[in-house]
């Protein structure tokens, strides 16, 4: 009987670039910035690691398709090197894929990088499906326009909440709009983050409508970015440094197809949030997630996604995520601060990168080390990476602590 | 003997009208021939196959869609070689065991389709033929043909069971008058001189066919209740009825002034026109022109009484949407180099597409034989009950159909944006995300009854590929 990750691997070293519209940087340029201040976090010598995985997704139409581009760039010595991809989770299952190598016994400590450099592209938002092949060939004959249409997967979702829940629009924006302001004031707290500025509940409700009812504010910033960590194995972990991070549970859910194609999806929750949850905390041995933990990043591509993910992770009562967002529950200075980074809102989401990014704010905040944004005595943080759309996407949830 | 003649009719014309004032007050002077009224601008996502495809759904309701035959009549093919009718069946999924033709390159062509059938279906004393017309023709901006020409579509089924109007005869003249013209490469129409055209043309010809069928079947003008003609101009529609001798309550009004003039689908949404309004026992004429002059005669039958859902062509003509600029127009036809579509086409893999002919072009899903779960795109693992290959063939486009989610999306190019998508529940089972069209932007309501409508979903001029699916429209009936 498999008894899971819990404390099997430690995080040693972690590296995250500033996020943002990098014009002064190729992807391998923040490859290699991610990589060595990670590289220094660890304090270990590249000839210590002994197996690399890159996380990427629309990267490979700069860098290619195929891992060789991680080995080459950080001149890694004849390792073993994968490249992973599971869209916007993808940073995540690079982190997965290292750990479960050390869980097993046959490497002592690996790398994990995400990358993604979009904005060379020429999109505003991201590029269409149609070049990028997301789903394939055949999905791309039957569906939508061109479009890479996660706004508007995403929109629907709070189409049916408010409706759901009889919110009135008005109300329902508001409530998506205070999740925004929120992240804006923790994002305005990190030089990291692409973006930098407070925003009121009036800026968010009069901003552009990009696809109904959500609008520009609701809507996560599009980055390059890069980040990195090294792992090992949990007994030698206090070799490195007397800070080490530990893994408590790694678990991805993908969708079953019944939600893509079936009357029976309410489409007022992630499915495979809530399940990937329910198998992290079995696998941390969490009895009470709204109490025992301390901080969480979770996949805030879009408000909506951020405030239905409260009750996904069983942290807010199903259809009330409004009275904690109301009560200030998620804010900085509240009992379980979330996205206290920016989030994908604010530190912005170089898709390949974004689980690596956020593993790298939990664990900044669980040595301490998070300056002015810095939360009170964390002890255990949660991050939640969904790669898709609602109706179709893989859940990543991890849990790391002290 | 049965007679042989309509068992069955459709049509569609698309939601969109250009005011010949807009086109005008674009182009000043060079607008010229002006005039007033509107045309029926077909879509952006529309041409004539996906208009005829939606005339042919029309038309089959209600029926067996037993079919030995699609013949397809139009000047603009969407293809230069493969052929539409096949594609029109394949969308109709009425089976591989039948004839398919495309009658292309004259504006007679629809009458043409409709002689041959019903000489067919005589010949063989049984069978039933599907005759669509469509045409989406194209008169270069500022010119005559821009104002004159409308896009739509109509559709019959010939046979000799149930039979609306028996087909009573026929009469025929080709010349080669070269009115219209087209090369390969040639975009717009091309006519020749009108001054030419209405003193040797149409006006001269149709007369001529009218008087030789009279005269063949030793008959008058007053033996019919209707007669319905086709000209690209409303002014020679009057002059050609005195002409013929025709009483103005006979005729049948000009489509030139309800549509435009609609090519090689005019006899054929004549027909309907007249249809529509038919008691049994009424001769009916539909002629159409081009390079010569078809006519053809009708008896309307008690059968027409049992037509349901009579009388929707009228308010057709009453329920469409003005194209507020002739930029929008433009837009809509490809004349616009709209800079947004440069990149994001694809490889269309074709042999992916003809693997999934049923699931793309006839909208064909599966239903679970174990727990009776319809499902689309067709699954072989049972999305309900995890059954393996357990399934039968399932068609959603004739489900009634309803809106679960959408969204309004101002992100995403377009041509008509914004682009609007949500989620379809079935009846019956099955939901799938699609595109809205056709719609007011402020009626979209969850919840809200949709049709399905066969569209043209990109046109690939890099690699020469149409490809066709299906959108959700409003239900309007």
């Amino acid at each position: 009987m498999a008894d899971g990750i819990k404390d099997k691997v430690a995080i040693i070293g972690m590296g995250c670039t500033k996020f943002g519209e990098r014009w002064d940087k190729s992807a391998e340029d923040l490859m290699v910035d991610a990589f060595v201040e990670c590289l220094e976090d660890a304090g270990i010598e590249k000839k210590d690691i002994q197996a690399a995985w890159q996380g990427n997704q629309i990267t490979e139409i700069n860098i290619g398709h195929c891992p060789v581009p991680l080995s080459t760039t950080l001149k890694l010595p004849f390792i073993p090197v994968t490249r992973v991809e599971n869209q916007c989770a993808s940073g995540s299952e690079a982190f997965r894929a290292a750990c479960y190598a050390v869980a097993s016994g046959s490497v002592d400590i690996a790398l994990a990088l995400g990358v993604e450099k979009i904005k060379d592209l020429g999109y505003g938002g991201l590029p269409s499906s149609g070049e990028t092949m997301v789903w394939g060939a055949e999905y791309r004959l039957i569906t939508p326009g061109w479009a890479n249409a996660n706004p508007g997967m995403f929109a629907q979702m709070a189409q049916k909440y408010f409706e759901r829940y009889n919110i009135s629009y008005d109300e329902g924006k508001k409530l998506l709009a205070k999740i925004s302001v929120k992240s804006h004031h923790n994002g305005a707290l990190n030089p990291k983050a692409h973006l930098h500025r407070e925003i009121t509940v009036d800026d968010v409700l009069n901003a552009p409508m990009v696809t109904y009812p959500l609008g520009l504010l609701d809507c996560c910033g599009v980055s390059d970015g890069s980040a990195a960590a090294i792992v090992c194995r949990a007994d030698m972990a206090k070799n490195f440094r007397k800070d080490p991070i530990y893994v408590k549970a790694l678990q991805v859910s993908g969708e079953s197809g019944i939600d893509w194609m079936h009357q029976s999806y309410d489409y007022t929750h992630i499915e495979t949030t809530r399940r990937a949850a329910i198998a992290a905390y079995k696998e941390a041995g969490i009895k009470n997630p709204r109490e025992e933990i301390s901080m969480m990043e979770v996949h805030d591509c879009f408000s909506i996604t951020e405030m239905v993910t409260y009750e996904d992770l069983m942290i807010s009562p199903v259809g009330k995520a409004g009275e904690d967002i109301d009560s200030g529950f998620y804010n900085l200075d509240g009992k379980l601060p979330c996205q206290s980074d920016g989030g994908l809102k604010c530190f912005g989401h170089p898709i390949g990168a974004s689980g690596l990014r956020m593993l790298y704010e939990v664990y900044k905040q669980l040595q301490g080390k998070a300056g002015p944004r810095q939360v009170k005595n964390p002890r255990l943080g949660l991050t939640h990476n969904v790669g898709g759309q609602p109706t179709r996407n893989c859940c990543f949830v991890s849990v790391i602590g002290i | 003997m049965t007679s042989v003649g309509i068992t069955s009719y459709g049509y569609h014309l698309p939601w969109y009208r250009l005011s010949r004032k807009t086109i005008s007050a674009a182009l000043g002077a060079l607008g010229k021939g002006g005039g007033a009224g509107d045309k029926a601008v077909a879509g952006y996502d529309e041409d004539s196959m996906s208009m005829a495809v939606n005339a042919c759904i029309d038309c089959l309701k209600n029926t067996d869609k037993k079919i030995d035959g699609v013949i397809f009549a139009t000047t603009t093919a969407p293809y230069r070689e493969r052929e539409s009718a096949g594609i029109i069946a394949t969308a109709l999924d009425l089976g591989s065991g039948l004839r398919t033709a495309d009658f292309a390159d004259s504006l007679k062509s629809g009458t043409s389709a409709i002689n041959f059938a019903c000489d067919a279906v005589t010949a063989a004393g049984k069978g039933t033929y599907l005759v669509c017309g469509a045409d989406c023709r194209l008169g270069s901006p500022g010119s005559a043909d821009e104002m004159t020409v409308g896009d739509g579509a109509a559709a019959v089924t010939i046979g000799n069971d149930n039979v609306v109007a028996s087909f009573e005869g026929s009469f025929s003249l080709s010349y080669d008058f070269p009115d219209y013209r087209r090369l390969d490469k040639d975009r717009f129409l091309r006519s020749v001189e009108e001054r030419f055209v209405r003193e040797e043309g149409y006006p001269k010809i149709i007369p001529q066919a009218v008087k030789g069928f009279l005269k063949k079947y030793d008959m008058e003008p007053k033996d019919f209740a209707k007669i319905a003609f086709s000209c690209p101009n409303a002014r020679e529609h009057g002059t050609i009825a005195t002409r013929i001798g025709f009483q103005p309550a006979q005729v049948a009004p000009a489509l030139a002034s309800l549509t435009g003039d609609l090519g090689a689908a005019s006899p054929l949404v004549n027909l309907v026109m007249v249809l529509e309004d038919a008691k049994p026992g009424d001769n009916i004429l539909v002629v159409s022109h081009g390079n010569g002059a078809e006519v053809l005669y009708f008896k309307v039958t008690e059968n027409i009484d049992k037509v349901s859902n009579r009388g929707r062509f009228q308010k057709s003509l009453n329920n469409t949407q003005k194209l507020a600029t002739y930029e929008k127009y433009l837009a809509f036809r490809g004349l616009l180099a709209l800079p947004i579509f440069d990149d994001i086409e694809g490889i269309t893999e074709l042999p992916l597409v003809w693997r999934s002919r049923k699931e793309i072009y006839a909208l064909h899903g599966t239903k679970c034989k174990v727990c009776g779960t319809p499902q689309y795109p067709p699954q072989r693992i049972c999305v309900q009950c995890q059954a393996v290959d357990q399934m039968d063939d399932y068609a959603f486009a004739d489900k009634k159909a309803s809106l679960f989610s959408f969204t309004i999306d101002y992100a995403s190019p377009n041509i008509n944006p914004p682009l609007v998508y949500g989620y379809i529940d079935f009846e019956g089972g099955g939901r799938f995300v699609f595109e809205l069209t056709d719609f007011d932007p402020g009626s979209i309501k969850t919840g809200m009854p949709v049709e399905m409508s066969f569209r043209r979903k990109y046109r690939d001029e890099i690699r020469g590929i149409v490809g066709y699916y299906w959108k959700a429209v409003p239900k309007r009936d």
